[in-house]
């Protein structure tokens, strides 16, 4: 009997897991966009600059589709191999501080404007997929945003962002690369966490 | 003059002997200090200047300023793209340029891109591009900013074929001219903001950011697959991190 219950417990939490996954990583991407979009327009704080209370609803609503190791290891290049478990650590919380704010930012910017998101061009077993946004503005050409994402136990993961073809996490690359080079990872961290703190100093003014 | 260059050489090629050597910008000495010069100039002069514009004309007017200068651009587009052969989209630019121009009113209104026609974004840098020719050293050109020798010498170009050059009032011609680097300022100032916030070191950052913009745009945002020679490394394991740094697709 127990063992019956607990196949039936194994079989419930595998069905949740699949349910879970089943949101297409296109949808997905559409979902989040227009719900926060439609939260920051009716948002008059946010709409007025209340910064902290933006970066509170980023790291709530969008923070759980991003992959920040996948993100930090990439930007990181050769560098993150020699990277202790806790350095990794590190430079993966404080590059997420600085990539919440950055992301921020943009959608503050752009959240008036009208977005196409465009069918997902994948085969159905891919598990690392380019999802393609596109905000339009008039009198231009069209901006491309496109979400590199890959399939993880816990639902599809955003590990890159190309905004009109610059790759966020391939900007960073050379920056980064400077930085190991010059003073080392704590080096790295030392400067991550010193841009961090200047801006919260200037969200407080 | 020659004892401010004897001055100046040293300054600019010992700045070159930097560590951190980049072989797509081996003027970054120089660079650098164009690029603090353009800096200090967008600050007290030029940002200012464009944040009053965005202040001053509400946005519906400065949609049409925008669609004007578009609009007149729209010809040479169409040019770009059947240089490259691309000949449906030169058609359909000089299909824009005729509705905007007409029913547009002037090109005030972008009535091309609600119909369907959308705006494409091409010049002699990307033409070239997509001929084959490298791009050479990165360059920041004064007032100007990022660039590179290919795209320097397209914006010769631009600038020579470009219908404004042709006016010939003095005043009318400084006016438009300040009027469209107003415009495609003000346009800017979110992404400059953002860059400001997201960059450690603002010069490399956005340098990099303009190499990443300018191949994807020769490529209408498909670029190939580029091998770095440095990188070849996979952290993650089954991920090629060279096709994310090259921005291809997976």
């Amino acid at each position: 009997m127990t063992k019956t219950i607990a196949t039936l417990i194994a079989v419930l939490a595998l069905g949740a897991a699949q349910a879970q996954e089943l949101t297409p990583p296109d949808a997905l991407v559409k979902q989040v966009t227009l719900e926060v979009v439609d939260l920051i327009a009716k948002d008059k704080e946010i709409r007025g600059g209340n910064r902290a209370k933006l970066i509170g609803l980023i790291n709530e609503k969008v923070l759980p589709h991003f992959n920040f190791i996948s993100m930090a290891a990439l930007a990181m290049g050769q560098s993150w191999n020699k990277a202790t478990p806790d350095q990794k650590k590190r430079v993966t919380d404080e590059f997420k501080t600085l990539l919440v704010r950055t992301y921020a930012s943009a959608l503050a910017a752009y959240s008036d404007q009208k977005f196409d998101f465009r069918p997902l061009r994948a085969r159905p077993g891919d598990t690392d997929v380019t999802v393609n946004v596109r905000v339009l503005q008039p009198g231009a050409q069209p901006v491309p945003i496109d979400y590199s994402m890959e399939k993880t136990a816990s639902g599809w993961k955003v590990y890159d962002v190309m905004v009109g073809g610059v790759s966020l996490v391939a900007n960073y690359r050379t920056e980064f690369n400077n930085q190991v080079r010059e003073s080392g990872v704590d080096g790295l961290i030392k400067n991550l966490s010193a841009k961090n703190r200047a801006l919260e100093g200037t969200d407080k003014k | 003059m020659l004892r401010w260059l004897a001055l100046a050489l040293p300054v600019v090629f010992g700045g070159c002997a930097t560590t951190n050597a980049d072989p797509r910008d081996p003027l970054e000495g120089l660079n650098r200090g164009v690029y603090a010069f353009n800096d200090k100039l967008d600050t007290w002069v030029v940002r200012p200047v464009a944040s009053g514009y965005t202040k001053v004309l509400p946005g519906e007017i400065r949609d049409r300023v925008r669609n004007f200068f578009a609009n007149i651009a729209d010809p040479m587009i169409g040019v770009h793209n059947i240089l490259q052969g691309k000949f449906e989209d030169g058609f359909f630019d000089w299909v824009r340029f005729g509705f905007n121009t007409t029913f547009g009113l002037f090109g005030l209104h972008d009535i091309a891109s609600d119909m369907g026609y959308e705006k494409h974004n091409e010049d002699f840098g990307q033409t070239f591009g997509r001929w084959g020719l490298p791009a050479g050293p990165y360059l920041v050109l004064p007032f100007l900013g990022s660039s590179d020798i290919r795209d320097g010498i397209g914006l010769g170009l631009d600038y020579y074929f470009d219908p404004m050059t042709g006016v010939r009032d003095k005043d009318l011609s400084y006016g438009l001219w300040g009027l469209r680097f107003v415009q495609v300022r003000s346009d800017l100032l979110d992404a400059s903001r953002i860059l400001e916030e997201a960059a450690l070191d603002k010069y490399t950052f956005q340098r990099d950011a303009y190499l990443q913009r300018r191949r994807s745009l020769i490529y209408d945002g498909r670029p190939p697959r580029e091998r770095e020679p440095e990188s070849g490394v996979n952290p993650q394991g089954g991920r090629d991190v060279d096709n994310i740094a090259a921005g291809g697709r997976p």
